[in-house]
């Protein structure tokens, strides 16, 4: 063999490996900016703002642009920033807790929600349960017709109750004309109408999760328990409800998280009666321009959900590596 | 299994997808109605169709919100995609637990505080409120949803078809677009779908991000909820639920249809 031969092979080796060290530069930067591009849209974009909240709850209300006192700025250099950092101070969150208001709006938010999170876990768990029993041909088409309300504009499937609801309405009507109230039921603008809506708009997000854990049961495990002597009632206590509690935890959480801070329900539904702390924070802001205030009831609406929404994350990541 | 499918659980399916469809059915219904009386049948009649294409505001309003719903879908997509793949693929970096913090919660947080937080921060770097900044809240809520789309569609991606190609001697980023992509392709065009109608249903968050001249659809259905139920609102909505349905419905034939297309090569490839 020719040195020529041996000197082109080796060129060709060394070649292909630049090559390749090459393309794992090249797939190093790449990764790098795959995992960069969203981080710092989401930094910038949905962490930054809470620290914004934060700061300007500290704020005075100013009449101006923007309307809140002190503005952050360094054009007076750093001592500027230091005499604007000490007018931050604790006002607005003395000022919720001295206006019963805003401490009745939190508890009434937080309760409604519960009660809603549970009817909506009573309502959604047959359902989810006889999906999950359907025989297995149809249950793509079941899953496709709970997933497409989600579809549909949140707005006006809230919009649609109030024609059903109100006095004069289409329930009232179909009511009187089975003669089985003579008398006109008052549901919109009541507590019951803002139930109504969370449990209609939410649904989904309840049967989803539910369906996923029900489905994935063994269920010889009941015909188990049923040969062994157990009443179906039992069996359902002891093995389908303990074996579908991540499903539960998951739905409840999905539906109990944004319906604390739930503000076209209580605002359409509700009436003006009805206090929410989504329509307190709304009004605050559009109604009393008070910025700095309705960053203050944000600021405490995140703490209040903290907890569950920690809930949410770790099961969401324990179901993530199940999954793996 | 039939077996145990009884009148109970029967029963309550029929229930329950009477509760969840009877209310938009008869929204869709009562948008023919000839009465100003929305809730008294008055006879089949289409004015408030005619009525509302003649209405400016709606319809610039229907404009802005489409614009708004086209691009940061788009866009959404993109970055929802490259979440996912983060979330996914790179198991170990620096903040991955906060990343997946910041993933998971925007699912979940009440739009007010979302809202508020966005419209603060526009002011805050002096951003004029606008179609702009309505367009990057509406990115950054829904690329997390579909981050989660297109994330559960990854999980259960067989990694051996990336690993032959790379041994074939493909580079990783060639990997990914012929072998990566179309497969999760499904997942990104219902990211997408997801994307554009959270999108085009917003209301909390575009109100706090919206400035004068981009009023979207949602604005101007709310403001004229709060004055009463019209027909012409019906109408509106029924187109909404049109334009939705039609896109669902269109997007689950092409699914289909590449998934038949798909079962024919494997056979196919069986064969030969």
């Amino acid at each position: 063999m020719s040195e020529a031969v041996i000197d082109r092979e080796n060129g060709a080796v060394a070649a292909a490996q630049g090559r390749s060290l090459a393309g794992r530069a090249v797939a190093a930067v790449v990764s790098r900016l795959v995992i960069l591009v969203p981080y710092l849209w989401l930094l910038f974009f949905f962490l930054a703002p809470f620290v914004i909240v934060f700061k300007i709850s500290l704020s005075q209300t100013a009449i101006a642009m923007p309307p809140y006192d002190p503005v952050l700025s360094l054009a007076d250099g750093v001592s500027g920033l230091l005499e604007q950092l000490r007018q931050l101070s604790i006002d607005n969150y003395v000022w919720l807790t001295e206006d019963a208001l805003y401490f009745n709006a939190y508890v009434s938010s937080v309760v409604i929600a519960a009660i809603s999170t549970f009817l909506t876990l009573l309502v959604g768990y047959p359902i989810a349960y006889g999906m999950a029993r359907a025989p297995a041909s149809l249950r793509p088409m079941l899953l496709m017709l709970v997933i497409l309300p989600f579809w549909t504009s949140f707005l006006i499937r809230v919009y649609a109750w109030i024609g059903i609801l109100k006095p004069e309405g289409l329930l009232n009507q179909f009511l009187m004309a089975l003669n089985i109230i003579d008398e006109p039921l008052i549901i919109l603008n009541t507590h019951t109408a803002i139930f109504i809506g969370i449990v209609y708009s939410y649904l989904p997000f309840m049967i989803l999760p539910l369906y996923s854990s029900l489905e994935k049961m063994d269920y010889s495990l009941i015909e188990a328990a049923k040969d062994l002597g157990c009443t179906p009632n039992g069996a359902f206590w002891k093995i389908t409800f303990p074996l579908s509690l991540p499903g539960v935890i998951a739905g409840c959480m999905l539906v109990f998280i944004p319906a604390v801070g739930e503000f076209v329900i209580p605002d359409l539904l509700g009436g003006s009666q009805t206090l929410m702390i989504g329509k307190t924070l709304w009004n605050e802001f559009f109604a009393n321009r008070d910025w700095p205030v309705s960053s203050a009831v944000a600021v405490i609406l995140l703490l209040i959900l903290i907890v569950p929404i920690m809930i949410f994350q770790s099961a969401q990541a324990r179901a993530q590596e199940q999954e793996r | 299994m039939n077996a145990t499918w009884s009148r109970f659980n029967i029963v309550s399916i029929v229930l329950g997808f009477a509760f969840l469809y009877l209310p938009i059915v008869l929204l869709v219904i009562f948008s023919f109605n000839a009465s100003k009386l929305v809730t008294v049948w008055g006879g089949f009649s289409t004015k408030w169709y005619v009525e509302l294409f003649n209405n400016r505001g709606l319809m610039d309003a229907a404009w802005v919100t489409i614009r708004v719903g086209l691009i940061s879908a788009t866009i959404a997509t993109v970055l929802g995609t490259l979440a996912a793949l983060t979330l996914t693929r790179y198991t170990r970096f620096r903040g991955r637990v906060l990343f997946s913090g910041m993933v998971f919660a925007p699912l979940v947080m009440p739009e007010v505080i979302t809202g508020l937080s966005l419209l603060l921060l526009f002011v805050a770097i002096g951003f004029d409120r606008g179609f702009m900044t309505v367009t990057l809240a509406h990115i950054t809520f829904s690329m997390c949803f579909v981050a989660v789309v297109v994330q559960s569609r990854l999980v259960s991606f067989d990694r051996s078809l990336e690993e032959a190609a790379m041994d074939l001697g493909a580079p990783p980023v060639k990997t990914f677009f012929q072998i990566t992509l179309p497969v999760i392709m499904p997942a990104i065009v219902s990211g997408w779908m997801l994307a554009f109608t959270l999108s085009i249903d917003d209301l909390v968050i575009s109100s706090f991000t919206s400035g004068p001249g981009a009023t979207t659809l949602p604005m101007k259905i709310y403001s004229q909820v709060r004055l009463g139920v019209t027909p012409e609102i019906n109408a509106a909505c029924t187109l909404l639920i049109a334009i939705v349905a039609i896109g669902v419905v269109v997007a689950s034939l092409a699914n289909k249809r590449r998934e038949v297309q798909r079962l024919r090569d494997e056979q196919a490839a069986q064969r030969g």
